[in-house]
């Protein structure tokens, strides 16, 4: 397989899971708000420290009102993490890799791409940001659907998975961190019930909370998600599930040794050390540590396999 | 209310579904009966669904003007147009018969070159002409082919009769968008599928890569074949993606290919790997900037010698355009004589030659009543269509044709044929269109059933390229039993 296309699969994937990470985590951010009491003061800004957009956020608005907000993070065209950008990314690599994906992966990505240059003032707007976000959702799972079901486990297949999981992997500690970053600047961090809501959103958030409840089977608490987040070998978004995929995909492609190298390292110590019991600046400092480790294995994927010469 | 007729005149065209005498045709008849079942409502209907499968397959073409690039939409007219089965085996022969002389004749060109000696073909012709590629004497592709993928423009003129209006040998495109426009219809009217025997088109792919995986040097089971294109900024970069797709074969780019020891590789996630054939879809001059054009970065360094010492082939081989010329075209009838001893099976247009004192002449005189061409464009940029210039236009090509007439060649304005056509609403109205077969020709031939229907989209324009406001129609092959 051409390394060129290797790498358009992998991007397709990571964009398309920053795509549905998004609507999840507006559409959440959305009920949370609407659940908070009225003398917590919870920002739409996290969202944006989530990202680490501040500064691009900064150059294009003043205020930092839940319509500047959901607009930069959905519609604005001059953000390159916006919603509509990374469809469009999603977009131009499928569109250029057509070969060796399922066929109907162009036509579903391509329909959604219409779908949203058309609807994207229903995000923006409260009244049915919902279903919206809803739809692109569905869609985003449809390809997932296509490539689980429609397409033979090949070099290409292994591309996108490798994109998919390292894209989760990332999303999951950002989201993890926005939590603990959350309460951090509450007064009432100790609050149980804040805490309740904030640690069930970031669940929700990474669509674990029913696993979550299934698997640990108490009420929702910061120290039982992190951990469940970071930890559970069969979860698809923890960390951990994300870093044995990601070994396994090495595993079944050409010249891997470096990556094989790279990825077990980082198994046997990423999940080393987490400080369980003080979810407030030491977490928020180990999950910088994890975020970097994750970038630098995209660099090792890169050198290794994209390019070569 | 159904289908509108009112206004449906063909005057004196040859009219594909409707006989003069205002009944449907054999092979559209089953088409025609069922069309007039149509309310108004159902129409509007299979024109949605037939927006929504374009726009779902994302079937689109690029346009290039200097406010950007614009990616449109397919134009896309619902009702097909038909041709008896009968007729086209004759000229699906006829159009075998017009690429395996050509071929001889290129082939020839690039040896001997007999037929410049025994003056079938002036020996100026040839010098001047833009597509002799003299880098490509004295090579010997295999088969003895050079043109391997052939898409020729035929008209029909008053009478019915099929003629060839021009042989595209480069890099001829339009074969995805015959198989969308199926695609397309399949969903639009899935019952006439069941009455009609329409012959299928979608094997298309498969004999495309039979005949690329015959010219290969090496004796492989499964030899490397690959697509190259310019990139995604290729107005056919949707072509070049959809061939690669239904032939399962790597789509590439000048930068993923390498050339050592006179062998192409592609850089690949296993390290390189060697490729026997290159569909490409990047004109000559842009190949190898080693021997043409030093700043292109389509191509690839080194590519003309490792076609030359027969380690890869190249389809169409380079060099394969001189025929393409269109004043060579005036020459074809002759050609056919001389290589294959045969008369031809398809016609051509009645065509002056402007490089020859006599019919330039004529040319000039008659400059008004004729359709003047450049030889080597396409697109149908740069032509002119006397009846229809201005006095200032008619001057202009005047001195054109003066100062460079071996660039130029002249037909009459043909009485392009008509089919049904939706224009608006429920109104049908007649519209002219041409049609573009492909032929393939490696170790056996291959001719599509039927081909691309252009339509010029425009009342009484003549001009169907979709870069000029044409659209299209499936094209029907139907087996009346007769």
């Amino acid at each position: 397989m051409l390394s060129r296309v290797a790498e358009r699969i992998y991007w397709a994937a990571r964009y398309l899971e920053r795509v549905e990470n998004t609507s999840r985590l507006v559409r959440n951010y959305t009920l949370l708000l609407l659940d908070l009491p009225q003398n917590v003061d919870l920002s739409w800004y996290n969202l944006i420290i989530l990202n680490n957009a501040e500064k691009e956020f900064s150059d294009r608005y003043q205020h930092r009102s839940e319509k500047n907000i959901i607009k930069f993070l959905l519609a604005n065209k001059d953000n390159a993490s916006a919603m509509i950008q990374c469809l469009k990314m999603v977009r131009e690599n499928v569109r250029t890799t057509r070969d060796v994906m399922p066929p109907e992966t162009w036509e579903t990505v391509n329909e959604l791409s219409l779908f949203m240059e058309e609807n994207i003032q229903q995000g923006i707007n409260r009244t049915n940001r919902h279903e919206f976000l809803d739809t692109v959702a569905q869609d985003c799972h449809k390809v997932h659907g296509l490539i689980e079901g429609a397409m033979r486990r090949d070099e290409a297949w292994q591309f996108f998975q490798l994109g998919s999981n390292i894209e989760r992997a990332d999303m999951t500690s950002r989201i993890l961190e926005s939590g603990a970053t959350m309460l951090l600047h509450q007064s009432k961090a100790s609050d149980t019930k804040l805490s309740h809501l904030v640690w069930g959103s970031i669940l929700h958030s990474l669509s674990a909370h029913h696993s979550y409840q299934r698997t640990v089977r108490t009420s929702v608490n910061g120290p039982g998600a992190v951990r469940f987040m970071l930890e559970d070998p069969h979860f698809p978004r923890t960390v951990s599930f994300c870093v044995n995929a990601l070994l396994e995909c090495a595993i079944n492609l050409p010249r891997n040794e470096t990556a094989v190298k790279h990825l077990n390292k980082l198994k046997r110590s990423a999940l080393k050390e987490i400080p369980h019991d003080n979810l407030g600046q030491p977490f928020v400092d180990w999950l910088g540590h994890l975020q970097l480790e994750i970038a630098n294995l995209h660099l090792v994927f890169s050198d290794n396999w994209f390019y070569w010469e | 209310m159904s289908l509108n007729w009112e206004n449906y005149q063909t005057q004196d065209f040859f009219d594909e579904l409707v006989t003069a005498k205002g009944r449907a045709r054999k092979p559209a008849s089953n088409l025609i009966r069922y069309l007039r079942q149509f309310s108004n409502e159902e129409i509007e209907r299979r024109k949605k669904l037939a927006e929504v499968a374009i726009k779902q397959m994302g079937v689109s073409f690029t346009i290039y003007s200097e406010a950007g690039n614009i990616d449109r939409a397919w134009p896309f007219d619902i009702i097909p147009r038909t041709i008896s089965a009968t007729q086209w085996r004759t000229t699906a022969e006829g159009l075998s018969q017009r690429l395996r002389a050509l071929n001889l004749f290129i082939d020839d060109l690039y040896h001997d070159q007999r037929i410049l000696k025994d003056k079938i073909i002036p020996e100026h012709v040839i010098k001047q002409s833009k597509n002799f590629r003299k880098e490509c004497i004295g090579a010997s592709p295999k088969h003895g082919v050079w043109a391997h993928i052939c898409g020729s423009d035929l008209v029909r003129d008053e009478s019915g009769q099929f003629f060839v209006l021009e042989d595209n040998l480069r890099v001829p495109s339009g074969v995805s968008y015959l198989l969308e426009n199926r695609a397309v219809t399949k969903r639009v009217f899935p019952e006439l599928f069941k009455t009609t025997a329409i012959e299928p088109v979608n094997d298309y792919p498969d004999h495309l890569l039979s005949m690329l995986s015959s010219l290969s040097p090496r004796r492989l089971k499964q030899p490397h074949v690959v697509v190259l294109t310019p990139g995604i900024f290729n107005s056919a970069y949707f072509e070049h993606a959809y061939l690669a797709q239904k032939m399962g074969v790597e789509l590439v780019e000048g930068a993923d290919l390498i050339v050592k020891d006179n062998s192409v590789y592609m850089k690949s996630i296993d390290g390189l790997q060697q490729v026997d054939v290159i569909y490409r879809r990047i004109d000559d001059l842009y190949l190898d900037p080693e021997v043409f054009n030093k700043d292109s970065v389509l191509g690839v360094p080194g590519l003309m010698r490792a076609w030359k010492s027969g380690k890869v082939a190249l389809a169409n081989a380079p060099g394969a355009g001189v025929a393409d010329d269109k004043v060579i075209y005036a020459y074809v009838p002759k050609i056919i004589k001389y290589y294959l001893d045969e008369e031809p099976l398809i016609s051509n247009v009645e065509t002056f030659v402007c490089a020859d004192p006599k019919e330039r002449d004529h040319v000039l005189a008659n400059l008004d009543k004729l359709v003047i061409k450049p030889a080597n464009e396409s697109g149908g940029y740069g032509m002119l269509i006397g009846p229809h210039a201005t006095k200032k236009e008619l001057n202009q090509f005047k001195a054109l044709i003066k100062s460079n007439p071996r660039n130029y060649i002249a037909q009459p304005t043909l009485k392009l044929s008509v089919a049904p056509t939706l224009v608006e609403g429920n109104l049908v109205e007649p519209r002219h269109l041409d049609l573009r077969p492909f032929i393939l020709q490696g170790k056996e031939s291959y001719v599509t059933a039927g081909g691309l229907t252009r339509v010029a989209m425009r009342k009484g324009s003549l001009v169907v390229n979709s870069s000029q406001g044409g659209g299209s129609k499936d094209t029907w092959v139907v087996d009346t039993g007769t």
